[in-house]
């Protein structure tokens, strides 16, 4: 069985955010983990990042896809909520990718967001609300650009 | 059904949230400027999420076979048990910031109360919850002190949205004796131990915006009971509409 879910892990950790396709589910955190349960069938864990973050559900259905695809037959995905997602769970890899792609990674407590252009911590933010639940709108007052940043939550 | 009062408590919560939620989505399309139609929304979202972890768990402890869509689109207004304050309209954006500030103002220390709730589904809602609502009252704050002490204009709106919604803000801290004794078990949380940090926030918010906090009057009141004004209804008979015509529909 230890093969099984080492095989429905690397499945799973494969699986792209639909909202910030760079980044795996793995790398954000949003992937718990991978057991069997007492009848042996495969249990994937993911949790939401925001309550409402519309994606879980095709998050669900690539998982499904991609477990099929592995031969890891008759999977379930379980959407846990306990403990609360945080962003210090996304990964140093998801990290770098984040700020790969223009978007500043969640500050650490106290820490000023980074321009992920030019590096300056000269911004502003502009909304807090940005296009996902999960990021927020800033401006570098050093090289103008505007970009978004992921919320520290 | 294992536990009545669990259950009704329960769908009690989701219900705040639903209709907060949904009156938020209402504003897709008609915000004042863009932020605000993303920062209303992204609200309206987190909302709606939260609603949905509660009906769940609502539907599990009815074991009657209704799930989340039946308990948010079956039931009509006297089934509904949310707060009077949550279904009031829109209004003007002032309406509608002053309904965020009265409303956030409790749930923010109503979910971290309940993140210690020794019902562990509740629990975990709480924990998502309040971190959301700190975003949620930061929001409404920031605004209604641009508003009152903005143009004269906006300082009368805010003020009046004010004066308008004050008779709702009772209901926040009232319990019937069945959340009374959730919260004697540790399950609930004691609704009137928030009155003092509500009170906090709410005189802060307001003197920072220059507006006046109305005199305590008589409270509207019933809302835990499926009480409710007109509103309510109009507001159902749009969000049920495409469930009442197909029953069961899904994407």
């Amino acid at each position: 069985m230890v093969a099984m879910t080492e095989k429905a892990w690397a499945a799973a950790s494969a699986v792209s955010d639909p909202e910030l396709p760079p980044l795996t589910i793995a790398d954000l955190g949003v992937l718990r983990g991978v057991h069997t349960d007492a009848s042996g069938r495969v249990v994937i864990r993911i949790t939401p990042t925001y309550s409402g973050c519309p994606a879980m559900t095709v998050i669900q259905m690539e998982i499904e896809t991609a477990l099929d695809k592995a031969g890891v037959k008759d999977a379930r995905v379980e959407t846990e909520l306990a403990p609360a997602w945080s962003s210090a769970d996304i990964t140093a890899e998801g990290r770098t990718k984040l700020a790969q792609i223009g978007i500043a990674p969640p500050p650490d407590p106290g820490a000023l967001i980074e321009c992920p252009r030019c590096k300056s911590t000269a911004t502003e933010e502009l909304s807090r609300f940005g296009a996902t639940a999960c990021k927020s709108l800033w401006r570098c007052t050093s090289c103008l650009e505007p970009f978004e940043a992921f919320k520290a939550l | 059904m294992s536990d009545p009062a669990l259950f009704r408590y329960a769908l009690g919560l989701a219900d705040d949230q639903l209709v907060l939620g949904h009156r938020l989505s209402q504003w897709t399309g008609h915000a004042p400027i863009l932020e605000e139609e993303l920062a209303l929304g992204n609200i309206a979202l987190d909302l709606i999420g939260q609603a949905r972890g509660l009906y769940q768990y609502a539907g599990e402890l009815e074991d009657a076979d209704r799930d989340e869509d039946a308990l948010a689109y079956h039931r009509d207004a006297r089934g509904y048990l949310n707060l009077t304050l949550v279904e009031q309209p829109n209004g003007d954006f002032a309406k509608t910031i002053a309904r965020q500030l009265f409303y956030t103002a409790m749930a923010l220390p109503f979910w971290q109360a309940m993140t210690a709730s020794t019902d562990q589904r509740l629990a975990a809602v709480a924990a998502k919850a309040e971190k959301e609502s700190a975003y949620h009252l930061r929001h409404a704050t920031e605004w209604t002190a641009r508003l009152g002490d903005g143009t004269d204009e906006s300082h009368r709106r805010m003020q009046a949205a004010i004066d308008q919604l004050w008779e709702f803000t009772g209901e926040l801290f009232a319990a019937d004796s069945a959340e009374a004794d959730l919260a004697a078990l540790g399950i609930a949380t004691d609704r009137a131990s928030l009155r003092a940090i509500w009170d906090d926030t709410v005189n802060q918010a307001l003197a920072e915006a220059t507006l006046a906090r109305p005199a305590d009057s008589w409270m509207t009141e019933g809302g835990r009971d499926g009480l409710h004004g007109e509103d309510l209804g109009h507001m159902l008979a749009e969000m049920q509409s495409l469930q009442r015509m197909h029953p069961g529909l899904s994407w």
